[in-house]
């Protein structure tokens, strides 16, 4: 079996399992399958991203999305109750809506393959083997180099998303009481505790065999 | 046809073996370990019934997680219930595969090998939160949550620790970090030295991304019973088990391979190669280094158990994203200009 043979069926056999995933996405009933179904989805991709010799894109999706997204995601959708026969009540009312919004992107979706298709480039050789490279290195290099502006503008996009989100969500709660743990570290023994200092007594016995009853056993 | 199956199948499987097995025994003998410790600590004796010394009191364990029967709660979810123990064991194990013992031995040298790391350690708490829904009880559910929000938020810290490692590497390939760190000033020639306050905060995470103590609020005995593992008794206890200790191992040897150099000596430079016989093997790296550096670091987490209590849950997230993941970033621009100014030496040539 040559190496080309079995790229092949390992690209079919992670494509059917993305496609078979993402299928199961929408049609699972219970959320919590669906979620895994998701997580399922995204690891089949990196899967075959790996393939593609596009090792970083297909670490980095593991890494954020099914590590970090989707365990949120898990954790929300574990948190609902989610009422089952409420969430398929608006299935026939709304079915028509969806159709024509699935038809018009089927429809811009051809419209965009069938463009690129005629404007159809060689995209070359992989770039990172051409430079002799491993796949990693040569996007930091060209990010870090060639694309570094729309790399920080990226970054900054980002950043200031992410405070929005923050100050959108972030109430200040009125008479919420909360503790500052760098006084909870500060706080001194010797404000709470008082130790006594005694000298240890040894009690006299009142008689013969008595002197340790209050400390036996009943 | 025949040789190429050999070459490409039969000798990865093997090597794999010689990894999964000794860890497997590693884990049993640090299981022991451990509760020897723990017993010194508590001026205790620890197990010394089972075999000499009690050395195998872990098989007895293992024997005994074995032969118990596997109960499925009323309404547990079967197929997720079943499956989580091994969602949570196949990536504990999976991600051995780029641990470098040695100069030469690693199983898959692979370029980008802290990437592989952390997706792995990342999948891990899948096991986790899939084991506390399907077990349908409310300590198992509160369990997994709280892990979940925990390794999220160390991860995080963890990953920014190892963005300083890159920085100074210049690499993500684990043998090629080791070899940076080689130089001629002995163990001042680690990333332990500039990278002190990171390799702290490392190491604090990795004990918090194993649900070690003080962090173990995915447990937490006294208060959720066992947390996520409430509910399974056996072997798919034992399962949960290997998991967790094959991490703690990983950790391990990971702060070892970043921060303590690997398999190099500590005394790498200051002993020239043509020393007398046993001098100049000190002055040699190999895997038993390594091994000694990880066991040292094992132990800190037997250490950690044995003396602290166990953090609350607002502490532990205060921790994490107010202390660790500042100074991890702040040290990241560190590490950019200990690098830009070439402060730090980084391989033999510098």
């Amino acid at each position: 079996m040559n190496p080309q043979t079995l790229q092949l069926i390992c690209f079919y056999a992670f494509s059917i399992v993305t496609v078979a995933a993402a299928l199961s996405v929408i049609t699972l009933k219970n959320t919590v399958h669906a979620v895994l179904a998701l997580v399922l989805t995204f690891f089949s991709a990196a899967c075959l991203w790996m393939l593609l010799d596009a090792e970083f894109l297909a670490l980095a999706l593991v890494v954020v999305y099914v590590g970090a997204v989707m365990v949120l995601f898990l954790f929300v959708v574990m948190m609902l109750d989610i009422d089952l026969e409420k969430m398929h009540e608006g299935f026939v009312k709304f079915l028509p809506v969806g159709v024509i919004v699935a038809i018009v992107m089927l429809v811009e979706m051809i419209g965009l393959i069938g463009v690129r298709a005629m404007h159809v480039r060689d995209l070359g050789a992989d770039p990172a083997a051409a430079a002799g490279m491993s796949n990693t290195a040569w996007l930091g290099q060209a990010l870090y180099t060639k694309f570094l502006l729309p790399f920080e503008v990226a970054a900054l996009v980002l950043t200031v998303g992410l405070v929005a989100a923050v100050a959108l969500t972030l109430r200040e709660r009125r008479g919420a009481r909360y503790e500052s743990a760098s006084r909870q570290v500060r706080v001194d023994p010797r404000d709470r505790v008082r130790i006594v200092k005694m000298d240890a007594v040894r009690p006299t016995p009142t008689a013969a065999g008595e002197g340790t009853a209050g400390e036996s056993k009943p | 046809m025949a040789d190429q199956l050999i070459n490409q199948v039969m000798w990865p499987l093997i090597y794999i073996l010689c990894i999964v097995l000794p860890l497997v025994i590693a884990v049993a003998m640090f299981v022991y370990w451990e509760r020897k410790v723990i017993g010194w600590m508590h001026v205790r004796m620890g197990p010394n019934k089972v075999g000499p010394g009690g050395v195998l009191q872990a098989f007895a364990d293992v024997v005994k997680l074995l032969i118990k029967e596997v109960i499925l709660p009323t309404k547990a979810n079967r197929f997720l219930y079943y499956l989580a123990p091994l969602i949570g064991l196949v990536p504990a194990l999976a991600a051995w595969a780029v641990i470098p013992f040695d100069g030469r031995m690693v199983l898959s040298n692979a370029n980008a090998g802290i990437l592989y790391l952390l997706a792995m350690t990342s999948m891990g708490v899948y096991g986790i939160i899939i084991a506390g829904w399907a077990s349908n009880s409310r300590y198992a559910l509160l369990g997994a949550m709280r892990s979940a929000a925990q390794v999220i938020s160390y991860e995080l810290a963890m990953g920014l620790c190892l963005v300083c490692v890159m920085v100074l590497a210049g690499s993500l390939n684990l043998s090629e970090i080791v070899n940076a760190q080689a130089g001629g000033k002995g163990l001042f020639d680690w990333f332990w030295l500039p990278l002190l306050p990171v390799f702290v905060i490392y190491f604090v995470s990795g004990v918090a991304e194993t649900n070690r103590l003080p962090f173990d609020m995915a447990e937490g005995e006294s208060e959720i019973v066992a947390g996520f593992h409430v509910e399974y008794s056996g072997s798919a206890f034992a399962l949960f088990f290997l998991a967790e200790y094959a991490n703690m191992i990983l950790v391990s040897f990971l702060s070892a391979i970043f921060f303590l150099g690997g398999w190099l000596s500590p005394l790498q430079g200051w002993i020239s190669a043509d020393a007398p016989g046993w001098i100049a093997w000190l002055g040699a790296g190999g895997f038993i280094w390594l091994f000694i550096k990880a066991f040292v670091m094992s132990f800190f987490f037997l250490w950690f158990r044995a003396t602290f209590p166990r953090y609350r849950y607002d502490q532990i997230m205060r921790l994490g994203w107010k202390v660790f993941i500042p100074i991890a970033i702040a040290w990241v621009f560190v590490a950019g200009l200990l690098k830009y100014y070439d402060l730090v030496s980084i391989g033999v040539g510098a």
